[in-house]
């Protein structure tokens, strides 16, 4: 029996015990006429046999070589990192309910909300959200609360901020009365120049969205953004790339240093680049950084160094009286987990990696980007869209539309990037690539000469 | 008794300047010289220098400071905490399905995987539909009363904005409640733990959207008027919301659909055996019947042909819309997939039916000690809960202190005050992983504890001693608030 250890004489001693001649006893509360019969579901498999249908399924699948980045990237992950994360003492435990049980998956949380600060030059992390995405509609809640200034729900959203992000925030917060305003992005630059925001001055606003490097890869003047966000009382919610904060500003020193209230109040974004993989979408993580004075308004479990009895230090949850299982409904969120066991990859990533490697990881994907962009832009038919300085992200323009030539790519073994007709209606053809350091010279040199190909031989059909 | 590793410095205590793990980074390249000056990041993020080998052994001691399934037992009720076989993991972790990008070219392999999931969810709990979206159970919950919203509000219901839970219900039901608009009614249950009808009666009118039940109850039993429950809250206008976090009790014997359920969320990494990973990631698909359809959550996977596909707002246009990036958890539903085939039709069965053996088993040996059951006329469902008011009374000993003495004994503890309403309880689940043998070994720790309470309570309330730290000092950690390490200036 699959899992099951009871041997038959065991069954007959603990029914004994019980008092109840069968196992079927034990279900005599369940109403007769709501007992369920057969399931159809399949008979059980041996693990030979499932292995045998999930390679093939895998199979199925391929290993394409990818170049979409679109808020999941591609990078290397080191091997001790899922070593580890997966050993049972991590993959098997539960949150630390238990703190003298649990000190190792406290720790790690601990050491995991260091280096977040760290990247972010935020006081406080939480333990982190479930993904990118649910941790900026997080950010939007808490911000509505954190803002005392302001009365307003309203929120700036600008449209070159990713989309998607822009969608789920809404699902989660709609109920609860939060209204977006999007934001317009200049079609030259690719970027939410600060004319844009301009005509909000002097309204009542609660928060402003910015994300850098931008949807489009294109690195925003977040200094101008967060000065106009404090001298009108709005808070400012940086949505960033791990990655990219081994080599960019950090927020928390976005602005002019003269000002009272410098850099971002609430930081967050998608943590998979730092060592989880993409998976077909998850599991990934959301971080959660902000202000030492905003920490009480944070969703999401902290971990916090203390001492015990006999002055030893140690680590417990904190502050959980902000929390679903003490406030019920008054909590800053009803989310009672965060991603665990990604935080545990993340944490073991960014230890290997440390500040050298993460900013090598960032220069060469910014590199073979600025590569890929120089090699497809030669092919006839193909040019970039915008002019501002970017990440590792571009958009290119193609003269005719976009989702024949990646069905074509698909075909090569090449997933070739982001189709952006739907979304952005108004670029024409566009098509948002990104090329990390996973990506090698020959690489590039075969994602341009298969478009090469197929852009001529489309031409030439045509 | 149990050996943890006793103390590991901080990764950062381990750093020293220019240190590294090479072999793990791409070869320099002038490629950040591109970022105009005042973008630039002026000094370098604080994270620790180290070699792979002290990144390596750091985090195996952390590790090693654990405790877990696969090295402990964990009757952690409300919690389910089985076995989480290596196959659902190894499986997952095939390169093929690791390397896909969320917004490539549709994964048919993987896909039929998702769409096999989503059918065979549906016939287990006798939904018409399932989206596998929701990251976790409090996201499930989420889900389930945004849909239950909008489809009041689409019939142009719109004074529903209250959901009735009864007072044992898990804290994420009233706080998911809030996030959703909504306003939470609390009614009482009886002296056996059934919700009381009467309450309920009087508690429903026109402005009821939902009442949000979980089946068999936190109080580990069964709701036996679930009938009458699902009339009257039905006859009312609204809907019944079902909290799967106890699916685990009934899987194959009733299905919540029959029982009268609108919609459920369903904890993936409990009753089909996903990882808790240290506290996530979860998985928290919802079915939902009829009704409640052309509201789910998209991404859902759906079949054209042999062909599979994303169902999106296109297809869905009533949707609540997008509750994470992607589609949710995509490798924890993986896992759960692999749990299914390999348990197959019989083996879904059995894990009520052991479940439900074990729980009652353990009760039983537990009440022959001197222990006393919450609810001693009731049958335990998968869990139950012993009320140590008595002991507190006597000997002044608290469920704290029972829980803090069992990890000296090599067991983890068992859920304490929760259900809120039993003084001085642990809820104890056992599942249905667990051998006889061990369950044997827990009563016999339970049993010294009982002498220790009575012989030598400072024992009790001193504990754990084993442990790598003594008990922490909760009010220093949320008043001196150390959140973070910092580099000395």
């Amino acid at each position: 029996m699959a899992f099951i250890p009871h041997t038959p004489d065991d069954v007959a001693g603990m029914l004994a015990v019980i008092g109840v001649q069968s196992i079927e006893d034990l279900f005599d509360e369940i109403p007769r006429e709501l007992r369920t019969g057969k399931l159809a579901v399949p008979p059980a498999m041996a693990e030979m046999d499932v292995g045998r249908l999930l390679t093939e399924r895998a199979a199925l699948d391929g290993r394409p070589m990818n170049f979409i980045g679109a808020g999941a990237y591609e990078h290397h992950i080191p091997a001790p990192v899922w070593a580890i994360t997966t050993r049972g003492e991590f993959y098997s435990a539960y949150t630390p309910y238990q703190a003298e049980a649990s000190q190792g998956t406290l720790q790690l949380i601990y050491e995991y909300q260091s280096m977040i600060c760290a990247l972010t030059g935020m006081e406080v992390s939480n333990a982190s959200l479930y993904d990118g995405a649910s941790a900026l509609a997080e950010a939007c809640l808490m911000a509505v609360r954190a803002n005392r200034a302001s009365n307003s729900r309203r929120i700036l959203l600008p449209r070159a901020a990713n989309p998607i992000y822009a969608q789920v925030a809404q699902s989660i917060t709609g109920n609860q009365g939060i209204v977006f305003e999007s934001v317009d992005f200049d079609p030259v630059s690719g970027l939410t120049l600060l004319e844009y925001l301009q005509p909000y001055s002097g309204q009542d606003i609660a928060a402003l969205v910015v994300q850098q490097p931008n949807f489009f890869g294109n690195l925003e003047e977040v200094d101008q953004i967060a000065d106009w966000a404090h001298q009108n009382k709005i808070l400012l919610i940086a949505v960033v790339n791990p990655t990219s904060l081994a080599v960019l500003k950090p927020p928390g020193q976005w602005g002019a240093s003269t000002d009272a209230v410098r850099g971002a109040d609430i930081v967050c974004g998608e943590g998979q680049p730092l060592g989880v993989p993409l998976a077909a979408g998850g599991p990934y993580f959301g971080f959660m950084a902000t202000r030492m004075q905003y920490v009480r308004q944070m969703p999401g479990r902290i971990v916090g160094r203390t001492m015990d009895v006999e002055g030893r230090p140690g680590f417990s949850l904190t502050l959980q009286a902000r929390e679903q299982h003490i406030r019920r409904s008054k909590a800053t969120s009803n989310i009672c987990t965060n991603q665990g066991l990604m935080v545990t990859a993340a944490t073991i990533y960014m230890s290997l990696m440390g500040p050298t490697g993460l900013a090598r990881v960032a220069a060469a994907s910014m590199q073979r980007t600025a590569d890929l962009v120089t090699r497809l832009t030669r092919v006839a038919g193909v040019k970039q869209a915008f002019t501002a300085a970017r990440f590792h992200e571009a958009v290119l323009i193609l003269d005719r539309p976009v989702a024949p030539i990646l069905a074509a790519l698909a075909r090569r073994g090449i997933v070739g990037g982001l189709d952006l007709a739907e979304r952005y209606p108004e670029l024409g053809h566009a098509l948002l690539v990104c090329a990390t350091e996973t990506k090698l010279a020959a690489d590039i040199d075969a994602y341009a000469g298969a478009l090469a190909d197929i852009m001529n031989s489309s031409r030439a059909a045509a | 008794m149990t050996e943890l590793q006793a103390r590991e410095p901080l990764i950062f205590e381990l750093s020293k300047p220019g240190r590294q793990a090479g072999t793990q980074f791409p070869p320099p390249v002038d490629g950040s010289a591109q970022i105009p000056a005042h973008l630039r990041r002026a000094t370098p993020p604080a994270l620790p220098e180290v070699s792979e080998l002290q990144t390596v052994r750091h985090f195996t001691r952390l590790s090693q400071m654990n405790f877990s399934i696969d090295t402990h037992f964990y009757p952690l009720g409300s919690c389910t905490m089985k076995y989480n076989p290596k196959a659902c993991n190894s499986f997952a972790m095939l390169p093929e399905f690791l390397g896909r990008h969320p917004l490539g070219p549709e994964p048919q392999g993987f896909l039929a995987c998702m769409y096999e999931l989503q059918e065979m969810l549906q016939e287990i709990t006798g939904m018409q539909s399932v989206s596998l979206t929701p990251m976790a159970g409090a996201q499930g919950e989420f889900a389930g009363v945004a849909m239950i919203r909008a489809y009041h509000r689409a019939r142009n219901d719109l004074g529903r904005t209250e959901i009735i839970v009864p007072q044992a219900a898990h804290g994420t039901n009233p706080a998911t409640a809030a996030m959703c608009g909504c306003t939470v009614k609390e009614i009482p249950c009886d002296v056996d733990g059934n919700v009381d009808i009467d309450a309920l009666k009087a508690a429903v009118s026109p402005a009821t959207a939902a009442i949000m039940l979980t089946n068999p109850s936190t109080l580990g039993v069964f709701e036996r008027k679930i009938t009458e429950v699902a009339r009257i809250v039905h006859e009312a206008g609204g809907l019944l919301y079902y909290d799967g976090a106890n699916l685990n009790a009934i899987l194959g014997k009733v299905r919540p659909g029959d029982m009268g359920f609108d919609v459920i969320h369903m904890n993936l990494h409990k009753t089909f055996s996903t990882p808790h990973g240290g506290g996530g990631p979860g998985s928290g698909a919802v079915g939902v019947g009829a009704r409640l359809r052309p509201f789910l959550p998209i991404p859902i996977v759906g079949k054209d042909g042999a062909r599979y596909r994303w169902l999106t707002e296109r297809d869905l246009p009533q949707t609540i819309g997008r509750l994470s990036g992607f589609m949710g958890n995509a490798g924890v539903n993986l896992r759960a997939y692999v749990y299914m085939r390999l348990l197959g039709r019989d083996g879904m069965v059995r894990v009520a039916e052991f479940a439900a053996l074990n729980a009652n088993y353990l009760m039983k040996r537990l009440q022959a000690a001197g222990f006393e059951a919450a609810y001693p006329s009731r049958r335990a469902s998968h869990e139950f809960i012993i009320t140590l008011k008595r002991e507190n009374r006597m000997y002044q000993v608290t469920a704290m202190d029972v829980a803090k003495r069992l990890l000296d004994y090599g067991f983890h503890a068992p859920t304490t005050y929760f259900p809120l309403l039993v003084p001085e309880c642990l809820l104890i689940e056992p599942t249905e992983t667990e051998a006889k043998e061990d369950l044997d070994r827990f009563c016999d720790a339970m049993i010294a504890i009982r002498r220790e309470m009575e012989q030598d309570p400072e024992k009790l309330s001193s504990a754990p001693h084993t442990m790598p730290v003594r008990r922490l000092d909760d009010v220093r950690a949320a008043k001196q608030l150390d959140l973070a390490w910092k580099p000395a200036a």
